[in-house]
């Protein structure tokens, strides 16, 4: 997959889990910037991040998925890994 | 998976659609992006616009209150997206974590002022039971005994505790047995093992559970085994967050918490109708013959033998069968009476249309023979066009997604939450057999030349009773499932219809019509309440079966001669309309009453009972059970 598809589908993931607008999304996106994104959303990102790449977050890689930028890392690199 | 562009074009379209005001539509695309992605992701987007359309598209308030023991609020927007693409607007209040207990003693406390349509109780093993969880090894058998009983009594005080103080569905997960016990393979040899501990907790729990109204036991040891025990948890999240639960298997929970709402909400479908070729058997009788259709118990005709399977078991649930197929008749009744492979039987099948019209008309035309809704209609074809034609054109019928797989086509079947029942009364068992007397009736109308005539020849033979133990679940049945022949609509459950036998002034009665073609069971229910001197109605409601058969004026001489029996002046109801009622609408002003007042949902009508009379027909005998009448 190419890293502009991937990086579209997780902006569209935490467009809908966030419950905004797919353009309001930005790779700065996070819990300071977004008003909706408050634990319950994040947890709920976290799960909809996993059933949509088939993958499964440590507790560590949890922690640091604090903005879009840090998810998009990850992302890539544990789906770079699979 | 779906590709990013097109998940982006599809939330688009609804928004342009949201934003236009055009709701029907919306709420229709809105549950094609769930079939399509039932995700997390896609829940959010689904819950969110549902919301934005409440005013503008008819939604059903359902209250659910989550007791637990753990991490439930990712599984909230799944449920509600579920439940939003069945009309069901439900609202979720969960519990402060492990508070389920002062929750329930608490008769003042924000569970009950919650007033919940149904509450969940989902508690773990691992919590409840940790002893017997973590360190069963440990245990004598005395200690294992005394921790099932302790459980199971909990259980006990639970259950009753919540029905002293509320009147809502209770719905109790049971507990699930580790992936891995204690002692190994070990643990299969011995009676006493840890399986067979929870196992015991099961039993008690299920047999505490029936001995009270309206409580129900989800089978979680079920769920967490058919979707494979070590792939259901994720222990990470569980440590970190208190979630057992792997990404994976929400879904597949929020789907059977839908199993037991949408039966007690009313959301479920009473018949299936299906298509033939492709879907009943493999291959196309028409062109493959007998013999080259592929019906059997080897691949590939195994498929659709199972699919069968799964349609009698729907059709022992007293769910109807009916066929839809474009065929030549001759061909298609050969293959259904004379394969060796069909498991169903023509006699399954209470309408059978096979011919070339459209098959929204003949989906019609079943509903109108069976006296149904078309929302009480299912859909199964292989055909994605077919299915199409009949999500445009009837909106109201459930259509199902078939995989294209036919191997999958059964489970789709006995996953569907609107198949399921939590209750079967005698009346269900029996509904094909009715059907299949309803047409000898017909066939005698049409032999008669007057209504009259007619009338007379049925021999109907109408019984009242007062409300007993027997009838209880069944008169909240009809209350709950009855739209056509229904004055006021008013759904209670049976823990309220329970309360009316002590309630003063209240009366629930229960009409059974027999006629010479059969018992067609219990098919009416009247609610009515005495108050100085006026009797009002405040249920009388007809099951769609019974109706044009004068029954409906034979049952309201006998509430007119009750209520004046007991000292009334007058009699009053209210006639509520709703998009279905309509067969009830002239039903007071057909019998005398006026109307008295008129209000925004509804007209209040009255009759005098000094001057007026509501006569039986001379051709209903009315049989009047510990009552007041005998005729």
């Amino acid at each position: 997959m190419t890293t502009r598809l991937l990086n579209e589908r997780i902006f569209a993931v935490v467009a809908d889990v966030m419950e905004v607008p797919a353009a309001k999304v930005t790779p700065v996106s996070s819990p300071e910037t977004m008003e909706t994104w408050d634990s319950v959303h994040h947890l709920n990102l976290v799960l909809a991040l996993e059933q949509e790449f088939n993958l499964q977050f440590e507790p560590e890689e949890i922690d640091q998925l604090k903005d879009v930028q840090h998810i998009l890392r990850i992302i890539a690199t544990k789906s770079g890994a699979n | 998976m779906v590709l990013a562009m097109d998940t982006k074009s599809d939330r688009e379209f609804i928004q342009q659609l949201v934003a236009a005001g055009d709701a029907a539509r919306a709420a229709r695309a809105l549950c094609d992006l769930w079939h399509s992605e039932q995700s997390s992701s896609a829940a959010a987007f689904v819950v969110r616009h549902f919301e934005s359309l409440r005013d503008r598209f008819p939604l059903v308030p359902y209250r659910v209150a989550i007791l637990r023991s753990f991490t439930v609020e990712p599984l909230v927007p799944l449920l509600r997206a579920a439940a939003f693409c069945a009309s069901l607007d439900v609202q979720v209040y969960v519990s402060d974590f492990n508070a389920y207990v002062q929750e329930l003693v608490q008769p003042a406390g924000t569970l009950y002022a919650f007033s919940p349509d149904a509450a969940i109780l989902a508690v773990q093993t691992r919590d409840l039971v940790p002893d017997l969880w973590n360190d069963f090894g440990t245990l004598s058998e005395q200690q294992i005994q005394s921790a099932v009983a302790e459980a199971s009594a909990s259980f006990r005080d639970w259950i009753q505790m919540f029905r002293r103080h509320s009147s809502a569905h209770l719905i109790v997960h049971n507990l699930e047995a580790p992936a891995n016990p204690a002692g190994g393979v070990l643990d299969a040899q011995y009676a006493a093992n840890q399986t067979s501990a929870i196992q015991q907790i099961n039993q008690e729990l299920r047999e505490a559970a029936s001995q009270s109204a309206g409580v129900f036991v989800l089978d979680y040891d079920g769920l967490v085994a058919r979707h494979g025990r070590l792939i259901w948890h994720d222990e990470r999240k569980w440590l970190s967050v208190r979630l057992p639960l792997a990404a994976a298997s929400l879904l597949p929970l929020a789907c059977e918490w839908t199993k037991f709402f949408f039966p007690l909400a009313g959301k479920t479908s009473k018949v299936v109708v299906v298509d033939l070729d492709n879907t009943l058997w493999g291959g196309i009788i028409g062109e493959d013959g007998m013999s080259g259709i592929r019906l059997g118990s080897e691949y590939p005709g195994a498929a659709f033998q199972d699919l069968q399977r799964a349609l009698l078991d729907l059709y022992h649930r007293g769910i109807l069968l009916a066929i839809c197929s474009k065929n030549n008749l001759d061909d298609a009744m050969e293959a259904i009476e004379k394969h060796e492979g069909m498991i169903l039987k023509a006699s399954h099948f209470a309408a059978i249309r096979i011919n070339w019209q459209d098959k929204s008309q003949n989906l019609r035309e079943i509903a109108a023979e069976l006296n149904l809704g078309l929302d009480a209609c299912a859909f199964l074809d292989d055909n994605p066009v077919e299915r199409q034609a009949v999500r445009d054109s009837l909106p109201e019928v459930l259509v199902f997604d078939l995989p294209k797989d036919p191997m999958l086509f059964a489970q789709v079947v006995r996953d569907c939450p609107q198949f399921q029942r939590l209750r079967i009364s005698q009346e269900d068992l029996q509904r094909s057999a009715m059907y299949q007397s309803q047409r000898r009736r017909e066939e005698l109308e049409r032999g008669i030349s007057s209504r009259e005539e007619f009338y007379h020849s049925l021999e109907q033979e109408l019984e009242i009773s007062p409300l007993t133990p027997a009838t209880l679940s069944r008169i909240a049945q009809l209350t709950n499932k009855t739209n056509q022949f229904n004055l006021t609509t008013r759904r209670y459950t049976e823990q309220q219809i329970a309360g009316l036998a002590t309630a003063s002034g209240w009366n629930c009665f229960s009409l059974r019509v027999r006629d010479r073609f059969g018992d067609n069971g219990l098919v009416g229910v009247a609610i009515t309440h005495l108050k100085d001197s006026v009797c009002e109605i405040d249920t009388l409601l007809l099951s769609c079966r019974i109706i044009g058969r004068t029954v409906e004026t034979a049952f309201l001489s006998f509430l007119v001669d009750f209520a004046r029996a007991h000292g009334a002046a007058r009699m009053e109801g209210w006639f509520i309309p709703t998009k279905k009622n309509a067969p009830a609408r002239e039903f007071y002003s057909s019998h005398g009453f006026a109307a008295a007042h008129e209000e925004e949902n509804g007209t209040l009508w009255g009759l005098d009972l000094e001057s007026g009379r509501v006569l039986c027909p001379e051709w209903c005998k009315l049989i009047v059970v510990n009552g007041e009448r005998q005729s």
